[in-house]
């Protein structure tokens, strides 16, 4: 490890009503990449705002490169080498790959934006990287790995000395990352200083030489990576224990009937025939890469995606479903990956969205029953022991785990026996996460049956009765709980991929 | 490969098929009616097609940026009558008047450009708001009386000429080579420079755009200004054609104006749109305003079937976006 490249020092930075920095110190080495770890809200996000001049500073100093700085907006900080690529991605789905790495500083001709010139120079830097885009091609017509690969190629041709990156695995494919991490190897091959931050503890020990944990808006520590282990870092995250240890055996009585049967089902490219059984009080895990027709079997079913073929069974009946309304009909929830564009409305209270799918009983005359409403969303607020001031609470002012929270009280109100999660935890820090998986194997308990989908190997493993794996469309195996390992698992989910 | 694909998707264009709709319908009305297929008819479609051009043009950078501008209708008729006043009333030799005209119209859209992106009113209620301010204000300028610009034959009457010349006795509509030659500017500055790369940019993700370091907020209002500019050009090329203005009339030309760009392919949603496309589009808008009389509708029928045809085309951008999601 070098030089230090960068430093913070006694950052602190309030917004009205909360301490979002208090007196935060971190700091890089030219060489390094950095993890930087924390709950959600720890504060991680608005210290890498508040370095790249999103925020400014109440206290505290900036130094970079031997020099005291303080960036005002994020062209500052990009011009002087300090670079984020943001979690979520930002990208011009509407212009070319190359147009978009040097958006904001185009070579011209004369008035004329050069766009040849643009295309070489962007494919230079893609041959540099070792990777294979074509510049000319539409950005929204690539991969999320390809679009973050992009966004990675315009910091370095930014001249980056420090790249900040945010999330950057959670939404890619297990082959993504690693193209990423020889990136990132890379990168750190030429000195550059790297930060990292992500809530994965297994791509913390690969790809990081050190880690600064965060909570609260305060800094806790910094430990060098090889020399911990995961739960030293969890434990400095959340200061208190949580062991993530797989379930050995199924919950899940032998004789317990089959509640949703599917057979043969077909619907676009993505699913082709797909058949499986779920049980009463069983949590089936759905396992594969991103893009292996997990989502698109769950909205078919769901009826939110049209289907070609295929017969569902709720509790032994056939049963037709061609719309969500049908299949909540039939006691079959579904709990977006996306919560905040299909789970919620977040300008909505905690009482709103608890009854939103099931008004029609919160009705009296012409009137929603407001009483009833806040009743029924007050007592799953302490079922679920989500935390909100009040069931009057906005949504959107909730933490992400207390807002899944929210999505599975509607489905509970409603009274769905069969509730699909997808990526329920998406998002969500460990120690919201723990109360999820909680809450979940309570819900198993009391004889819900689960659906869970999930691309976190440790989830799968952690969670499931049993397990689906799918890959491309198909269903590629199906495996007990006992039996399952992550290898087997893993070559399931890449059999059909050539 | 990637050649063949290029072709192909000009085939695919939307633009592509108006065009196609536009000699369709030609030809039909032209079948339809002996009328129809004189070279007065097609002069008198060019002569009313040139002040939405203008505006079409113009509103094409807004609609591009997720925006739209109600200004530009009741826009046109204000900077008119004000150009129009200081010409007829004032002695204000005709070109000081045509540049009071376009600097009213960049004045209006400067508003609403900083309504919209200093201020963050929503675009369709801060040209709503000026839309009812150019329309009193018009009113206002001319004191309430309608306008007559310096008509045919008398001092100052040149301008009209910029649109229509007569070489003995033929008259010929020049002012089509103008507005192909300002599709082709505008085409250019959209898809080859900073301002139109912005426009999309800002349409495409104004989030990622500001975060990419672009002044979010100038562009932003560039936009309007253009299409501003383009609205007071407009009024005079509407001066050139009509004897007289009107103060309190112009509402419904933006929608005439906004419904070709959106049938010429641009999206509703922002990010996508070509000038030469918003061209195409009000063509098929003029088409039917001027031929359906032709063939026995009134007007009432043209304002419902240029709706229907609106429909389609904004389910035609639904279906490809659907399509792009897949």
């Amino acid at each position: 490890m070098g030089e230090v490249i960068l430093t913070m020092k006694d950052i602190d930075k309030s917004f009205p009503g909360v301490h979002a920095l208090d007196h935060v110190s971190f700091e890089v080495q030219k060489g390094e990449v950095h993890a930087l770890m924390g709950e959600n809200g720890a504060g991680k996000s608005t210290l890498m705002k508040v370095l790249t001049g999103i925020y400014t500073k109440d206290s505290g100093s900036i130094i970079f490169e031997g020099k005291e700085v303080e960036f005002h907006n994020a062209r500052e900080a990009q011009d002087a080498g300090v670079v984020i690529v943001h979690q979520e991605l930002n990208m011009l789905g509407h212009l070319t790959v190359a147009q978009n790495i040097f958006i904001g500083r185009e070579f011209k001709k004369g008035i004329k934006i050069d766009d040849k010139k643009m295309n070489e120079e962007a494919k230079k830097l893609f041959d540099k990287l070792n990777i294979d885009i074509d510049p000319t091609e539409t950005m929204s017509n690539l991969t999320v790995g390809k679009q973050q690969m992009c966004e990675i190629a315009k910091a370095i041709s930014h001249d980056a000395k420090v790249i900040v990156f945010d999330e950057p695995s959670a939404a890619l494919t297990e082959a993504e990352i690693q193209e990423l991490f020889k990136i990132i190897n890379d990168l750190r091959k030429q000195n550059l200083g790297i930060v990292y931050i992500s809530h994965r503890m297994d791509e913390i020990k690969v790809i990081t030489d050190r880690v600064t944990v965060m909570r609260d808006g305060t800094y806790v520590g910094t430990l060098i990576t090889k020399d911990c282990t995961k739960d030293d870092i969890i434990n400095m995250m959340v200061g208190r224990v949580i062991y993530e240890d797989p379930k050995s055996k199924s919950m899940v009585a032998p004789d317990a009937p089959v509640v949703l049967k599917v057979e043969h089902l077909n619907a676009g490219k993505m699913v082709q025939d797909v058949s499986f059984e779920l049980r009463k009080g069983e949590i089936l895990g759905f396992s594969g890469l991103m893009g292996a027709g997990r989502t698109e079997t769950a909205r078919a079913i769901f009826g939110a995606d049209p289907k070609q073929s295929g017969k569902i069974y709720v509790n032994g009946k056939e049963v037709t479903i061609n719309s969500p309304e049908d299949a909540v009909k039939c006691g079959i929830g579904y709990l977006s990956e996306d919560r905040k564009r299909y789970g919620i409305v977040v300008q909505k209270t905690v009482a709103e969205n608890s009854t939103m799918a099931f008004l029609e009983n919160f009705v009296k005359g012409l009137f929603i029953d407001k009483k009833a409403e806040k009743d029924i969303a007050q007592k799953y607020v302490d079922s679920l022991a989500t935390k909100t001031p009040s069931v009057d609470q906005l949504v959107v002012n909730l933490s992400g785990g207390n807002q899944q929270k929210v999505v599975i009280a509607k489905w509970l109100v409603r009274d769905c026996d069969i509730l699909i999660f997808d990526e329920p935890t998406r998002g969500i820090d460990v120690g919201a996460k723990n109360e999820i998986y909680k809450l979940m194997n309570k819900l198993a308990e009391e004889g819900k049956s689960i659906i869970m989908i999930s691309s976190e190997m440790t989830e799968i493993l952690r969670m499931s009765d049993r397990i689906v794996v799918m890959c491309e469309g198909k269903k590629t195996g199906e495996i007990g709980i006992e039996e399952a390992k992550q290898e087997t698992i893993m070559n399931m989910a890449t059999r059909e991929i050539k | 490969m990637n050649k063949k694909n290029n072709v192909l998707s000009k085939f695919n264009n939307q633009k592509f098929i108006v065009l196609l709709v536009v000699i369709a319908l030609f030809i039909f009305f032209s079948i339809m009616s002996p009328n129809f297929r004189k070279y007065t008819t097609v002069l008198s479609i060019l002569d009313y097609s040139y002040y939405i051009i203008l505006m079409a043009i113009g509103v094409t950078f807004p609609l591009i940026t997720g925006g739209v501008d109600l200004s530009i209708g009741t826009g046109l008729i204000c900077y008119s009558l004000a150009g129009g006043y200081l010409i007829v009333h004032c002695g204000w030799p005709t070109w000081a008047g045509m540049l009071v005209s376009v600097l009213f119209g960049v004045l209006i859209g400067l508003l609403n450009g900083c309504l919209v992106s200093l201020m963050n009113l929503p675009p369709f209620l801060a040209t709503l708001c000026t839309c009812m301010i150019t329309r009193g204000l018009g009113s206002l300028c001319s004191k309430g009386f309608g306008i007559p610009w310096p008509t045919a034959g008398t001092e100052g009457s040149w301008f009209r000429n910029i649109f229509k010349i007569t070489v003995g006795e033929t008259k010929y509509p020049i002012g089509f080579i103008w507005m192909i030659l300002l599709v082709i500017v505008m085409g250019f500055v959209l898809n080859h420079t900073k301002i139109g790369r912005y426009t999309i940019a800002i349409g495409s993700n104004k989030e990622a755009a500001m975060l990419s370091g672009i002044n979010v907020k100038f562009y932003h209002t560039m936009a309007y200004v253009i299409s501003g500019f383009f609205a007071g050009l407009a009024a005079i090329a509407y001066s050139a054609v009509f004897a007289t203005v009107q103060p309190g009339s112009g509402a419904g030309f933006e929608l005439e104006a906004i419904g070709g760009a959106i049938i010429g392919g641009v999206s509703a949603s922002g990010g996508v749109g070509s000038i030469s496309g918003s061209l195409i589009g009000v063509f098929v808008i003029c088409l039917l305003k001027t031929g359906l009389p032709y063939i026995g509708l009134q007007a009432n029928w043209q304002q419902i079937i240029t709706g229907l045809v609106l429909i389609g085309a904004v389910l035609v951008d639904i279906l490809k976006k659907k399509k792009a999601v897949k």
